[in-house]
């Protein structure tokens, strides 16, 4: 028999540490399957956050630089201007880029930097042990908001996909999901289009994922995928937000 | 002919390839790995079409597919 379906060559082969059934694997699977398909692993450098996948430089087999809390998009703004020949993404959560980096992912955007930005939205700040995140949803319990967020003290969810499509120097500006097979296709399809853009010299690119957090959200890993349809994407919808 | 392999050892038995094999030809084993986990098996390799659904689904990215080549005319 044929061996249809294997792990991708971009993949180290350590185990990763997320928790059960969170989908931060997934998208891992997904980058590295579009870098061994693009055939650049021996010239893609990424940019690991602060967050659960403050690991990924273990993770990913290729360059990787770690970058302190929410600046990714700095340093792939440096890497990539001094080293133009090389593909530069970030891999960023919700509390990283949409809270403590937010500044960074604005600028970055605004600029025009032609980079590739892996967005990983799960709601929550999952390393941390579930505080609430610019991201949280109206009502959802976290640790931070034990009676759910409420909109006069806490305020309302960012939408970061929207908000940087209307800045100039955004190329590609997408949000898709990880909740059903068919969701992890078009996410596969999109992670690719943002890494093409870069290698065509288009400007600035970000995919934002909606992933899970079964630990956090207290939920197993097949209730969390449908919390996930029926609560964020009502929210966050998925589409194409940009695209020039 | 088609057939799964789980790497036992880096399963961690979130169920998600259980829940989305089409065929339901997936169960969590009865040994515990390593990490503590019962890991996902193929009970059932006749029924199993090689699809990769439950291998696009792995967060651990665990699992291999094989199918068997369609014959050439
Ligand atoms: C300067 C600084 N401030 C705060 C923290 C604490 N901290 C670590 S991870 C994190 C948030 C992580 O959440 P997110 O980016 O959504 O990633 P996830 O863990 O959910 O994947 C925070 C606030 C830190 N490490 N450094
Ligand atoms: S805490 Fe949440 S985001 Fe972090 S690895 Fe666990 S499930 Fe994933
Ligand atoms: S390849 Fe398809 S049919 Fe076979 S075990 Fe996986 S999901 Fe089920």
């Amino acid at each position: 028999m044929k061996k249809v379906f294997e792990r991708p060559k971009s993949l180290t082969d350590v185990h990763f540490t997320y928790c059960a059934g969170c989908t931060h694997g997934m998208i891992h699977r997904m980058v590295a399957e579009t870098i061994d398909e693009l055939k650049i692993q021996d010239r893609t450098i990424g940019v690991s956050p602060v967050g659960c996948s403050v690991f990924a430089y273990e993770f990913f087999n290729f360059d990787m630089v770690a970058a302190s809390h929410g600046r990714a998009p700095a340093v792939a703004t440096g890497l990539k201007r001094s080293l133009p020949e090389c593909i530069i993404f970030t891999y960023q959560g919700d509390g990283d880029l949409a809270a403590i980096g937010t500044a960074e992912i604005v600028h970055a955007a605004t600029r025009g930097e032609n980079i590739t930005v892996i967005f990983v939205n799960n709601a929550i700040y999952g390393m941390t042990g579930g505080q609430m995140a610019p991201t949280t949803l109206i009502g959802q319990k976290t640790e931070t908001t034990p009676f759910g967020r409420d909109a006069r003290a806490h305020g309302y969810p960012i939408r970061i996909a929207e908000m940087l499509a209307t800045l100039e120097g955004s190329s590609y500006i997408v949000r898709t999901s990880t909740h059903n097979p068919q969701n992890v296709r078009k996410t596969k399809l999109a992670v690719k289009k943002a890494f093409e853009n870069q290698l065509n010299n288009k400007n600035f690119n970000l995919v934002e994922i909606l992933s899970t957090c079964p630990s956090n959200w207290g939920l197993d890993s097949i209730q969390s995928l449908k919390w996930l349809e029926e609560n964020m994407i009502p929210y966050f919808p998925l589409g194409e937000f940009k695209n020039i | 002919m088609a057939k799964i392999t789980v790497e036992q050892e880096r399963c961690k038995g979130c169920g998600i390839c259980i829940a989305f094999c089409p065929k339901k030809v997936i169960q969590l084993s009865k040994n515990l790995n390593p990490k503590g986990f019962f890991p996902a098996e193929l009970i059932n390799e006749k029924e199993c079409t090689g699809c990769a659904i439950c291998a696009l689904m792995c967060p651990d990215v665990a699992i291999e597919v094989y199918r068997q080549e369609r014959e050439k005319k």
